[in-house]
């Protein structure tokens, strides 16, 4: 990819920077698509349309809304720490932006093909805790305090499982480079017609995906695990204060990170770019769209369950966490580990 | 507020108000919550944001009958149920027989307005805990009801539509094959509502030994309606103190039995709630099926209210418990004093009693389970 | 049901004539339920016994109500009690004069008091003594006078803002 920039653009300089650019424009079309997407799932859920009137099955809503948001006043409250209060939203776009620098959109593209790739996801994503701890005390809120507190909370709990699980996987592939990942699992091998994905390589994977998903839910702060913006007790929590294109970026981000965190998902255990039929339908461009269609099954997985279930409470939540995934993750490990050396 | 030191940290509880903006208080009703992390040490309700004199206004009326419209905006959510109780308590105090047709068609209303107002509490209450859909499912229910009541009276919410002695105008030709109509697809709807909910694992979880009321409490705070019910005092005013008709339908009394956790808990207040709906259904069918088919509405109007010297309390059962009216009468074409007790007033007044050391998530299910409308509360 | 509970508001008035002697008074009404008639100083002594006593049992107040008689410049409080295990109910008034409007509160016997008495000395000024917590619920803190009283006047302004009277 890099190659071909630097065949068509003056500069190398200027190659690099489009280079880097790929994901943030990905993301932004992306994002206005998964809103569109998460109201037409909601509505379709609830027996209702949705936006109908904004282009075709108002498939346009989503940038009238960022327009709107763009013209609103920016509004800091008083007593908010000035500082903190707008470095917030961009902090907690960096981070899940950042991110997308080790995933492999598909064979012709990854952003940085690091031989610590995961390792690197992990702790960069890290930072989003940090963010919204900053946003949520910098609001001078209560109800934000609360919701930082307890999103500080959820997320640290939760990344434990998470690692756990993402281990297993490294275990079982080798590699912490997450290109080296998806392309140990190309061709179709298993039972002589299975895709050879991790998920179908090894029975405990199956467990580990259902722990990595759950989690993943949690990590994103989606229902049933979405307590630090809780809008029926919490007002919004850590996004009480903020308004218009900050609080936009918030959303932006949120939505970033539910990409993100499926993409994981399925780089780890179902494929990455790789085609579900072996080599028809394969290559750079087919290997792209899998992988964003994975990717976008998981994140329509997501909006399901949001909008079907109810909402867990904080105690239940760490509960959940600290007694049956964590637990669970850990002997999970050790059977795949086992497996790994028996087979 | 009270600083504790320990091991040289200093600790603070918070105080939070929770509302009058607050997305799970239903209307404008203030908390004042003083927290310890996350855990309630004591709420303070502080009501009065919607207080509207509806006593004040009743007795500057110069007939009962203007009265009618305000009683509709006490309970906005149940307004036929309020003006049943508002006609029978002013009937009462003429000493005035009603038309059998009347009733029935009062009966009718009143349960279909039971069975919308306990699908919007269950509904809301979904939705504090943070299910969104069924909210929207009971929507679509409680639209059907209320398109029944604008072919009726005209109106969607708030009906002026029962008068003292009769109705303001007789049913509309399809009402009984609509009402009908409802009654059959509505059933299926309950079983959609407990799988999708009631039987919910998350919900459960979140409602099940949350906001213990015993029964000895209740009746000490006089909680009535589905938050007695729910605590497992079979009292229901239709059945043990029946008015209009009621005594001539079966149905049952469903009562809280700790099913999923103690007896008294946010479930079970809730799914009182849900069962009620189902009898309501019974008693709709019965009264479709007597309800004679012929008959003036108006027949017994009176062309002037001017009741005896006298005063009557007269109680009924609207969705939110025990609706009581207390007129007096001095004689003259505007009621001396009416009195609304009414159920969410007394219901709220249970909150802090029943919330302390609950979590913030669960004061909201309490919140939800107790189902206060604010008109009514506010008066 | 226990065979031996009180019906009617008159049997009920004997039976407690044989503790409160002169205290009570029995009012037959010709419309609606009758009523006894309370003192304001005995109130609780009165209330705790309806309460307790196991022929009478009334667990639940089901509403307090205020009422100023202009007439006879007096403020009443009416009681509309009930027993869900003899389901008898009664009807307790008391009056008392505008200028002293004590009344002995009842909010230890029964808890639902507790907003109906503020409700009462919100809207109507009755004062009750033994309250807990004797605050304005509906009006906001600081309101002048007590709107349910027939010769209420609304305040001009509040807090700086007209009120539209």
């Amino acid at each position: 990819m890099i190659e071909f920039l630097e065949n068509i653009t003056p500069s190398t300089t200027m190659a690099l920077v489009i280079h880097a650019m790929i994901p943030l424009g990905l993301i932004l079309v992306y994002a206005l698509f998964a809103i569109w997407m998460e109201r037409k799932v909601a509505a379709h859920v609830q027996d209702r349309l949705g936006p109908m009137r904004v282009g075709w099955h108002g498939w346009a809503q989503t940038i009238a809304d960022m327009l709107k948001l763009l013209q609103k006043e920016d509004i800091i409250p008083t007593d908010a720490s000035r500082f903190l209060f707008r470095f917030a939203p961009f902090l907690i776009f960096v981070a899940s932006y950042a991110a997308f620098a080790v995933i492999p959109f598909s064979s012709g593209y990854i952003g940085s093909s690091i031989n610590i790739g995961v390792f690197y996801l992990l702790a960069i994503t890290s930072l989003l805790t940090l963010s919204v701890i900053m946003a949520a005390w910098a609001s001078n809120n209560k109800w934000s305090l609360l919701g930082g507190m307890r999103s500080a909370a959820q997320m640290v709990s939760y990344e434990v499982p998470t690692i756990m699980s993402v281990l297993s996987v490294i275990v079982v592939a080798g590699s912490l480079n997450l290109m080296t990942v998806t392309e140990m699992q190309s061709g179709n091998e298993i039972l002589g017609f299975l895709p050879n994905w991790l998920i179908f390589q090894n029975p405990f994977l199956l467990v580990a995906f259902v722990i990595f998903f759950v989690s993943i839910l949690a990590e994103s702060h989606r229902v049933p695990f979405d307590l630090p913006e809780s809008e029926s007790e919490l007002v919004a929590g850590y996004q009480t204060e903020y308004s218009g294109m900050r609080w936009g970026i918030f959303m932006l981000a949120e939505y970033a990170d539910m990409l993100l965190l499926s993409l994981l998902g399925v780089v780890l255990f179902f494929g990455g770019w790789n085609s579900p039929f072996g080599t028809f339908m394969d290559g750079p461009v087919w290997g792209f769209f899998w992988f964003m269609l994975k990717g976008m099954l998981l994140v329509f997985v997501m909006m399901w369950i949001r909008w079907t279930l109810p909402r867990y409470r904080v105690d239940q939540l760490m509960r959940i966490c600290w007694n049956i995934l964590i637990p669970a993750s850990f002997v999970n490990f050790v059977l795949i580990a086992l497996w790994e050396m028996i087979f | 507020m009270d600083e504790i030191i320990t091991n040289g940290v200093q600790k603070q509880e918070m105080v939070i108000n929770m509302g009058p903006q607050h997305p799970s208080t239903h209307g404008v009703l203030r908390l004042e919550v003083v927290l310890d992390g996350e855990v309630v040490k004591k709420v303070t309700a502080d009501i009065g944001y919607l207080h509207r004199c509806f006593e004040k206004h009743a007795e500057a009326m110069d007939d009962y009958s203007k009265v009618i419209p305000y009683t509709d905006r006490i309970d906005y959510v149940s307004a036929m149920n309020q003006e049943h109780g508002y006609v029978i308590a002013v009937e009462k105090l003429l000493d005035l027989e009603v038309p059998e047709r009347v009733e029935y068609m009062r009966v009718i209303l009143a349960e279909l307005q039971r069975i919308a107002s306990h699908l919007l509490g269950v509904g809301t209450f979904g939705l504090d805990l943070g299910a969104f859909t069924p909210f929207l499912y009971c929507f679509i229910e409680r639209e059907k009801i209320l398109k029944i009541f604008e072919k009726v009276s005209g109106a969607r919410l708030l009906y002026n539509y029962m008068c003292i002695g009769g109705l303001m105008q007789d049913i509309p030709e399809d009402f009984k094959t609509d009402t009908r109509e409802f009654v059959k697809t509505f059933r299926p709807k309950i079983q959609e509502l407990n799988d999708l909910l009631s039987s919910n694992r998350i919900f459960i979880d979140r409602t099940a030994n949350i906001g213990v009321l015993p029964a000895e409490v209740a009746l000490n705070y006089a909680a009535s309606g589905p938050m007695l019910r729910g605590s497992g005092v079979k009292w229901d005013l239709r059945r043990n103190d029946p008015y209009s008709i009621y005594d001539r339908f079966e149905f049952d009394i469903p009562v809280g039995k700790g099913e999923v956790g103690t007896v008294g808990d946010c479930w079970d207040r809730y799914i009182v709630r849900v069962r009620e709906m189902e009898e309501s259904l019974k008693i709709i069918e019965q009264a479709l099926d007597q309800m004679p088919d012929e008959g003036d509405v108006k027949e017994a109007v009176p062309k002037r209210v001017r009741p005896a010297e006298g005063e009557v309390y007269v109680r009924t059962e609207t969705p939110r418990g025990e609706l009581g009216y207390y007129i007096i009468s001095d004689k003259s074409a505007s009621p001396f004093r009416v009195k609304a007790r009414a159920p969410s007033f007394v219901n709220l007044s249970i909150l802090p009693a029943i919330s302390k050391g609950a979590l913030i998530a669960d004061l909201v299910a309490i919140v939800g389970s107790i189902d206060i409308v604010l008109g009514e509360v506010d008066r | 049901m226990k065979s031996d509970a009180l019906k009617s508001p008159e049997e009920i008035y004997e039976y407690l004539k044989a503790s409160f002697d002169e205290l009570l008074e029995y009012v037959p009404a010709e419309l609606g339920q009758s009523w006894i008639t309370v003192p304001p100083f005995s109130m609780k002594a009165v209330a705790k016994f309806l309460r307790d006593d196991p022929a009478l049992r009334f667990n639940t107040l089901m509403c307090q109500s205020g009422v100023h008689y202009p007439d006879e410049d007096e403020l009443g409080v009416t009681y509309h009690l009930h027993s869900t295990s003899h389901k008898h109910t009664l009807v307790l008034k008391v009056r008392v004069p505008i200028a002293d409007p004590r009344v002995q509160s009842v909010e230890a016997i029964w808890k639902t008091a507790d907003w109906h008495e503020r409700e009462a000395w919100d809207l109507l000024g009755i004062v009750f003594d033994g309250h807990p917590n004797l605050k304005r619920i509906l009006c906001p803190e600081g309101w002048e006078g007590h709107p349910l009283r027939k010769d209420y006047r609304q305040q001009e302004t509040y807090l700086g803002v007209t009120t539209g009277a």
